[in-house]
């Protein structure tokens, strides 16, 4: 009867020794998991120029709506979004849009931070979206 | 003049002891969420100051600036008073323990005894005003007009009745022995090192004295009368503010004493373990023996789930009552044919 008492005793003991497997979250970041899905970036080709060539899929399967393009035409690289708007707000972060870029311009990120005061903020642009390829090295 | 010095010494002690207490109890409780949170493999607090020192500050803070409601039901002077009761026998307890031998003022032939209060019947004194305290818990309970309250504090009364017997029965052989209910008496009888310590010849007093112990002070598995997940906080259901700090001060301030009394008792009081180390100052040798205990006060809590209610009263009267009598037998029958 007593035994068991003392191999309890023991054990929260022993835990009182480990160490502790808490994150210090806004200081130490749990690392994503390797599937992870989070904010989407553009990938850049080997000129420097954005690949995505306003092909429309990504519009076309966002279960969510929340992509819009406006496709225009350049001389000399062919086709490209003149506006490109993705709505953070309103994403479901399905990763479909990242399946379906035939030129693998749309990628979903690792980054899950992301608080504003104002729903337009959340709106991305094609800027926003080069840019946010900084937090997914 | 000598009776001004007295005074002097007298408020000087109690002011010291007091605020020594006080402290003790603060960060008695940042120790209880630091431990637990290492037990269950986190943190605990560590966010306000290092290491969360400042925590209980942040506390007595909030428990400050909280709303101090009455609830319309509740019999509004006896719901003012017990938190009172509770927290004023709980730090008077500490009055009669001797946390040290004593010390001459240098230059001076002035002697100072380190304890507020040496009565003679120091241990009578600690278990009567051990009861008061329950009290406090007792009518706490039934003034808030609740039934959580009323069942918690229904509760409280019969737990601590049937533990306090058994308490009481198990100190009992310390008595025999000391011939004795001078606390510093008891502690001038056990000097010597740490084989001549109460706990040596009285092993199941000793078992005995903590577990009905932690069921005096509501400690974890005997904490019916505010058992969270049924009576959702039981006797202080109702309490909010510093109504509810002087609760839950009193319960720290009584787990306190009841670690102080443990090590009077049992090991010793301020007496070092070995004769040599005599050079290290009483009140040293008491803080570590009592830090010994709160510990494992604390260490058990976050081992031991929280009995069922009828497990404890059989435990309590078929268990521990007549174990103790049989203790308080034995060590009558050992002295009586020793002569």
């Amino acid at each position: 009867m007593i035994i068991p008492l003392l191999k309890g005793l023991g054990l929260t003991l022993s835990r009182f020794f480990s160490k502790p497997i808490t994150y210090q979250y806004p200081e130490e970041k749990v690392p994503p998991a390797k599937h992870w899905r989070g904010i989407q970036y553009f990938e850049k080709n080997e000129q420097g120029r954005m690949r995505c060539v306003a092909c429309g899929l990504c519009m076309a399967v966002c279960p969510s709506q929340c992509i819009y393009i406006e496709t225009g035409e350049d001389e000399q690289f062919g086709r490209y979004p003149i506006r490109y708007e993705l709505d953070a707000s309103r994403c479901i972060f399905c990763g479909y849009c990242e399946e379906a870029c035939p030129v693998k311009a749309i990628f979903m990120g690792k980054n899950y931070e992301w608080v504003e005061n104002n729903r337009r903020t959340y709106l991305m642009n094609t800027e926003k979206l080069l840019e946010e390829k900084k937090n997914n090295p | 003049m000598q009776v001004l010095y007295l005074l002097i010494e007298m408020i000087v002690k109690c002011v010291v002891v007091f605020a020594c207490l006080m402290i003790c109890v603060a960060y008695l409780t940042w120790l209880e969420r630091k431990v637990l949170g290492h037990i269950q493999i986190r943190y605990g607090p560590n966010r306000c100051g290092p290491y969360g020192l400042l925590q209980p500050f942040s506390d007595a803070i909030k428990a400050f600036f909280k709303e101090d409601l009455i609830p319309g039901r509740a019999d509004k002077p006896v719901f003012v008073l017990a938190p009172m009761i509770s927290i004023i026998s709980a730090i008077s307890l500490f009055a009669v323990i001797p946390f040290g031998n004593q010390f001459t003022i240098p230059g001076t032939d002035w002697v100072v005894k380190l304890r507020i209060a040496d009565v003679d019947i120091g241990l009578l004194y600690v278990f009567a005003l051990a009861s008061i305290g329950e009290f406090g818990i007792i009518l706490g309970g039934w003034a808030s007009g609740n039934k959580y309250g009323l069942t918690g504090s229904l509760r409280a009364a019969a737990q601590m009745i049937s533990y306090e017997v058994a308490l009481g029965l198990s100190i009992l052989g310390i008595i025999i022995l000391s011939q004795t209910l001078r606390l510093t008496e008891i502690v001038h009888q056990q000097a010597g090192g740490f084989w001549n310590w109460n706990v040596w010849y009285q092993p199941m007093a000793f078992i005995l004295y903590l577990i009905c112990g932690l069921a005096e002070i509501n400690r974890t598995p005997f904490d019916m009368p505010e058992a969270e997940s049924e009576l959702a906080c039981g006797f202080n259901i109702e309490y909010s503010s510093m109504k509810f700090a002087l609760f839950f001060m009193a319960e720290y301030a009584h787990m306190v004493t009841m670690g102080a009394l443990a090590v009077t008792l049992f090991w010793g009081g301020w007496q070092p373990p070995f004769p040599f180390l005599s050079f290290i100052p009483g009140v040293v040798w008491f803080s570590a023996k009592l830090f010994v205990f709160l510990f494992f006060f604390i260490w058990q809590r976050g081992t031991f789930p929280r009995l069922r209610y009828d497990q404890i009263m059989k435990f309590g009267w078929k268990v521990m009552v007549p174990l103790a009598l049989a203790n308080l037998l034995i060590t009558g029958l050992v002295v009586s044919l020793k002569g």
